[in-house]
């Protein structure tokens, strides 16, 4: 099955650990879910890994969230699959910190 | 001409300040890693242009920075691109995983809590090796690196020492210090709040607690064998066995490399405190920050003083000269105090509120490096042929 380019934004302390701007395109395996975009991401900067979701369990960083089509799906499971407009590169896939402080 | 280089870990990024043997006029270079909170960084003692640095955040983790050129360029050691076609990084050098059925400790409330990774409080390079490098964790464990922090490996032996026991201080379950012996490199001794104090003379296999003497007000059991919130302990290379504790209060010493302490406060107006350290040539010289309370955590009066002792502790004088003696509130805390070891000892501090201060002449006179830093959380310092 053929990849999905995926826009994914990112916020600006991943930015600057990945040395990347507010927005990637990421070539993504099909079925293009949460997981296979974190999968992709992880695999082009790998010094990502572990800053997003954990190394082993591979669960959401609590102080995370993740972001489609101007809905929360932080809470859905990893292998849902996104909107189609996220899939035709129409809208990003965001990965943002909770708002909670400083 | 000597020269030093001093490395300041804080909230929201890292700084390095440099100076020649003076000690008079510093640039300071940063932030570094700005945004992000510098818990520790540190310079390999055999190679001083390798610094490691523990960069997190609550929100993204844990990251592991070195530097191999005196902190100019960094890099995740873990992270580089491999320069072989083909190759992917691996992407490992914040990757820190107990090792086996990790259990639980005890959670604030007394009940039961799963132990998992937060942070890394503190870096210790090895003194023989600049591919070694020890890292002290939150949830509180033990880690080493053989290839430069590019991976990490647990020390398990140190939390069967009950470690389903254990309980976070104020700041967590971290484990703040690692002291390395230099005559014994079998021998490490490292402080968890508020577990207490623990030795390996093994090379880190198997672990015994050392709080024997410890007498602490706040836990059931003011004589227990573990639950001492010990803040830091420090040592002179010269005599690995004499070791200096602050505890959360009570400052103590032990002379027999930890089987027994005795209480050394003597006229501190307060003790407690946070960071303890040795005058870089005076074994019996070391230096406090006494804080007015557990709950109040600033400075005693308004004053801020370093008290040093030249008799090994009991026997305390306050030093004031270039330091703020009124309206003052700041705290110093545990990582955020360290000396040259140039012939006039340098002793430096960091402070809550960012101002890191030097003392070029073994603490009579104090002068501001610089004033305005984010929160201070850690001070170290290489002095440079």
């Amino acid at each position: 099955m053929t990849k999905l380019e995926i826009r994914v934004v990112m916020p600006y302390h991943l930015q600057t650990l990945a040395k990347v701007g507010a927005e990637i395109v990421l070539e993504v395996e099909q079925p293009v879910t949460p997981s296979t975009v974190l999968d992709a991401l992880e695999s082009s900067y790998p010094m990502l890994r572990g800053t997003i979701r954990d190394h082993l369990t591979k669960n959401r960083r609590p102080m995370l969230r993740f972001f489609a089509c101007e809905k929360d799906i932080s809470h859905e499971p990893a292998n849902t699959l996104l909107p189609d407009a996220v899939k035709s590169g129409a809208e990003p896939f965001i990965i943002w910190g909770a708002v909670s402080g400083g | 001409m000597s020269s030093v280089r001093v490395l300041v870990g804080t909230a929201k990024g890292a700084f390095i300040l440099t100076s020649d043997g003076k000690r008079e006029k510093w640039s300071i270079d940063g932030p570094l890693f700005a945004g992000w909170t510098i818990y520790h960084m540190k310079a390999s003692p055999i190679d001083p242009n390798r610094i490691y640095a523990s960069q997190c955040s609550d929100w993204f983790g844990q990251v592991i920075q070195r530097s191999d050129d005196g902190g100019k360029s960094w890099q995740q050691p873990g992270g580089e691109p491999v320069p072989e076609m083909g190759a992917m990084p691996t992407g490992v050098s914040n990757k820190f995983v107990y090792e086996g059925d990790v259990g639980s400790h005890m959670s604030f409330d007394g009940t039961p809590h799963p132990w998992a990774f937060k942070r890394i409080w503190h870096l210790e390079p090895s003194l023989w090796d600049s591919e070694v490098v020890f890292a002290g964790a939150e949830d509180a464990a033990l880690f080493r690196s053989n290839d430069g922090a590019m991976t990490w490996n647990e020390f398990p032996g140190l939390r069967k020492q009950r470690g389903s026991e254990w309980q976070p201080g104020a700041g967590g379950l971290g484990l703040h210090t690692i002291l390395l012996d230099p005559s014994n490199p079998l021998r490490i001794y490292v402080a968890i709040s508020a577990a207490g104090a623990f030795r390996t003379d093994d090379g880190g296999s198997t672990w015994k607690p050392i709080n024997r003497g410890l007498r602490s007000k706040y836990i059931p059991d003011p004589d227990a064998e573990i639950g001492h919130c010990v803040h830091r302990l420090a040592l002179h290379p010269s005599r690995p066995d004499v070791v200096f504790m602050q505890l959360h209060w009570n400052v103590m010493r032990t002379d027999n490399a930890g089987d027994l302490w005795t209480n050394i406060s003597g006229n501190l107006p307060t003790d407690f405190g946070f960071p303890i350290e040795v005058h870089a040539h005076e074994p019996e010289t070391i230096y406090v920050v006494p804080i007015k309370s557990d709950s109040e955590h600033f400075v005693h009066e308004g004053k801020l003083r370093i008290f040093r002792s030249r008799t090994g502790g009991t026997e305390w004088e306050p030093l004031t000269k270039g330091l703020p003696q009124r309206d003052c509130y700041v705290n110093v805390l545990r990582d955020a105090m360290a000396t040259d070891s140039l012939d006039s000892c340098g002793i430096y501090f960091g402070t809550t509120g960012g101002q890191v201060y030097v003392s070029p002449d073994g603490g009579d006179n104090w002068k501001a490096i610089v004033h305005d830093l984010p929160r201070v959380l850690s001070v170290e310092v290489q002095t440079l042929a």
